[in-house]
């Protein structure tokens, strides 16, 4: 079936409509899980295996966070398929995670005849009010003839602008009705402008206030990631000498060997970046939407700083800060825009105080993190020891809590987009479906997910589509029989009465054998290495699970609602 | 922080589903809808929205920015009251017995410039357009009457700038293809 035209076809049935709207928009691959109200699109779909790669799930829930790392990884859009009722709901969290992570990804959902609409037919929900909140955009087709213009706006919607979640709700009448199917590519929506004007007066203020600036911070996001800006930041934060921080998920954006990079800012972001947020003179936030677990507390967040916010999406903008510069637009143009005129300064005092901040947090908290020769083996060794192994080269996926806290402060990111975290939402179970979706979305890159006891059992049955599609997937779990960032709150915050954090596992090298995952297990430090290396010179998928310290504490630590220059480098309980 | 009157007026493509992401952006941030009316506007197939509530300005910022947010909104305003001319109608319906009897209802109707709208055998209808305190008024005027029913609408308001929606609307259009 090569060189076919897939944009123009007489008398198809709208489920055949569906297949060749996505091959139209160039899809490759997607994900789902097939029921009642999607069997029309299924059954097309039989006919152009050939063309269209799909992966089977073992829950709608994993084919959708499989679709968001695939857009992540990949940089196209991700796609998956769900039936009516159970499955469309099984989508929400995965919606709800992409519109925070501002993840683009089209899912369609099979639904009941448009004559049993509203009738509480079998499988019927109202996906549509019901991902409303969720959504970037949704819309229901009841009619074959609306899905080529449908799906069209899905892409242009998902892709442009703050990416994000689409669905697409069809009737199954609508699957199974003939027409003459015609595929025009959406170019403008006369209500959506997804790319603002760039407003040059205000740029060229705002470089005016960098070039004066003594104590200039930026700090990178996921929207330095999304518009592919990597070289054009660095060029920028070396040209002008500013020191540069990121937020969890712009973690990558600059390598982290990089003189001026002094890592992450947040809760759980390193001592320098977090304290100097308020000794700064000026902010250069570019692609990052002032999130509370990074501002902690608002009122006391950077009151002495200019802010310049660089930022895509108009409604970000004043909502959590608000910014003296508000530069509305695309992070890569508007980066290119102010390297022309911006000036190198000297700010060697300004710089050592982030050396001097990341020497006191090394002696208090990395050094004996990552190097402890006794006790239990640590997290933050485990991902300093891949990080060394594999030389910051591996695409890095996590779950959420400590796993997702230690990989972000202790993989030495060498390469951008090569970290797929849950960041808005902080969905545990994302992990295990998202490094499927990594490993498909870049298939050379050497994927490794770190995931903890807790997150991998909310999706572990995607072991099976591991398997099934033969996925060369490194898999560590940190395992501390805890639900160690919530134990580690009740610690902290609520007199250390641990009230359901603890947990009584299962065999886990035993259930990845069972699903035919060569597995080890490490409970001694002095066997971590070997273990590792194992697991990476492995051409399969390896599982490796590393028996941790039980009372681990992320350091250092913004307690919730504190400003972020009371950040504790230290905990005694 | 001081709250008080703001009208937003939001102008939409006529898309089933709207009115819910136009509501949840103030529901979900635990805002109250004084009152909310939606009907075509001047330009064909794009529907105005006009909704009351008393928040901050800070607020009725926010809740403009989200409302353009939306895909299938245009352009969302937020106006006080100073920058609109705006009306509510009112319908009461009292029991006939209960106000022919009475001398004052051609003086009543007179002074609020009410209007009558039907007289059956059972109830009179009267109307009242104005500002909700007028609406108000008359209602108290009436209560001494049996009032068998009574329903007001949201507001309708026309704003006192004069840049049209089409002039928005163009130059949204100028900037895409100027892309």
């Amino acid at each position: 079936m090569k060189n076919r035209n897939w944009y123009e076809k007489k008398n198809v049935s709208g489920s055949e409509a569906v297949i060749l709207s996505l091959l139209a928009e160039k899809t490759e691959l997607l994900f789902g899980y097939v029921g009642g109200a999607i069997m029309p699109v299924y059954d097309a779909l039989y006919d152009y295996i050939d063309n269209l790669n799909h992966i089977l799930t073992r829950h709608e829930q994993g084919s959708v966070h499989a679709a968001q790392a695939y857009a992540r990884a990949s940089g196209k859009t991700g796609v998956c398929f769900a039936t009516s009722g159970p499955g469309a709901t099984n989508l929400i969290t995965g919606l709800a995670d992409a519109l925070m992570d501002s993840t683009p990804i089209v899912c369609i959902t099979g639904q009941v005849n448009s004559k049993f609409l509203g009738s509480d037919a079998f499988q019927e929900t109202d996906i549509i009010s019901v991902s409303a909140p969720v959504t970037k955009w949704n819309f229901q087709v009841t009619s074959a003839k609306e899905i080529p213009e449908a799906i069209s706006k899905a892409f242009y919607i998902a892709k442009n602008g703050r990416p994000g979640p689409v669905l697409i709700d069809i009737t199954k009448d609508a699957q199974q009705e003939l027409f003459d199917f015609e595929y025009k590519s959406t170019d403008f929506i006369r209500t959506y402008l997804p790319f603002p004007v760039k407003n040059d007066l205000l740029i060229s203020d705002a470089v005016n206030v960098i070039n004066n600036s003594k104590k200039p911070l930026i700090i990178a996001g996921h929207g330095v990631l999304i518009s592919d800006a990597s070289k054009e930041l660095a060029d920028f934060v070396e040209k002008a000498n500013i020191p540069v921080a990121t937020t969890l998920l712009g973690m990558s954006a600059m390598p982290a060997d990089h003189p001026l990079y002094f890592g992450m800012v947040g809760m759980h972001g390193n001592y320098g970046p977090n304290i100097n947020t308020n000794n700064a003179d000026v902010i250069i936030a570019i692609g990052m939407r002032f999130d509370d677990r990074i501002t902690s507390n608002p009122q006391k967040y950077a009151s002495q700083a200019k802010i310049i916010h660089i930022e895509i999406d108009k409604s970000e903008i004043n909502k959590n800060i608000k910014a003296d510069y508000p530069l509305c637009g695309d992070a890569k143009e508007i980066i290119q825009e102010m390297l022309k005129n911006v000036k190198f300064k000297e700010r060697a005092q300004w710089i050592r105080s982030f050396r001097d901040c990341y020497d006191i947090e090394f002696e208090k908290v990395i050094n004996n993190q990552t190097k402890p020769y006794s006790g239990a083996i640590h997290m933050a060794e485990v991902i300093n020891t891949i990080s060394e192994i594999t030389k910051g080269e591996a695409l890095i996926v996590t779950d959420v809590g400590q796993n997702q806290m230690f990989a972000a402060r202790y993989y030495q990111f060498n390469k951008p987009n090569s970290f797929i975290s849950s960041g808005g939402l902080g969905t545990m179970g994302f992990g295990l479906p998202a490094s499927i979706g990594a490993k498909l979305g870049a298939p050379e890159r050497d994927v490794i997910l770190i995931v903890g006891d807790g997150g991998l059992q909310m999706t572990i049955q995607e072991f099976a589509t591991i398997v099934q599609n033969n996925l060369n997937i490194k898999i560590v779990l940190l395992n501390n029989e805890f639900l160690g960032m919530v134990r580690q709150w009740q610690e902290m915050f609520f007199q250390r009465r641990y009230s359901y954090t603890e947990m009584s596992n299962p065999n886990f090298t035993a259930i990845a054998s069972a699903y035919g995952i060569e597995s080890k297990k490490i409970t001694q430090r002095d066997e971590l290495a070997d273990g590792i290396n194992l697991m990476l010179k492995s051409n399969n998928c390896f599982f490796l699970e590393v028996q941790v310290g039980k009372e681990l504490n992320v350091l250092p630590m913004i307690p919730a609602g504190e400003s972020v220059s009371n950040i504790l480098l230290t905990y005694e309980n | 922080m001081k709250t008080k009157e703001y009208t937003i007026s939001v102008f939409t493509e006529n898309a089933p589903g709207l009115l819910l992401r136009v509501t949840t952006v103030f529901t979900r941030r635990k805002l109250n809808i004084e009152s909310i009316t939606a009907s075509e506007s001047e330009i064909k197939g794009i529907h105005r929205y006009t909704i009351v509530l008393f928040t901050t300005d800070e607020m009725a910022d926010i809740i403009v920015n989200q409302l353009e947010k939306q895909i299938e909104v245009y352009k969302a305003f937020k106006h006080t009251n100073e920058e609109l001319v705006y009306q509510e109608i009112a319908l009461y319906k009292i029991r006939a017995k209960s106000i022919s009897q009475a001398d004052y209802t051609e003086d009543i109707v007179r002074k609020f410039s009410a209007k009558v709208l039907s007289i059956t055998n059972d109830y009179i209808v009267i109307e009242k357009t104005g500002y909700p305190e007028e609406t108000k008024e008359l209602y108290g005027s009436l209560q001494k009457y049996e009032i068998l029913e009574f329903v007001r609408s949201g507001r309708v308001a026309i704003t006192k700038p004069m840049k049209s929606l089409e002039e928005h609307l163009n130059e949204k259009e100028n900037i895409y293809k100027s892309k």
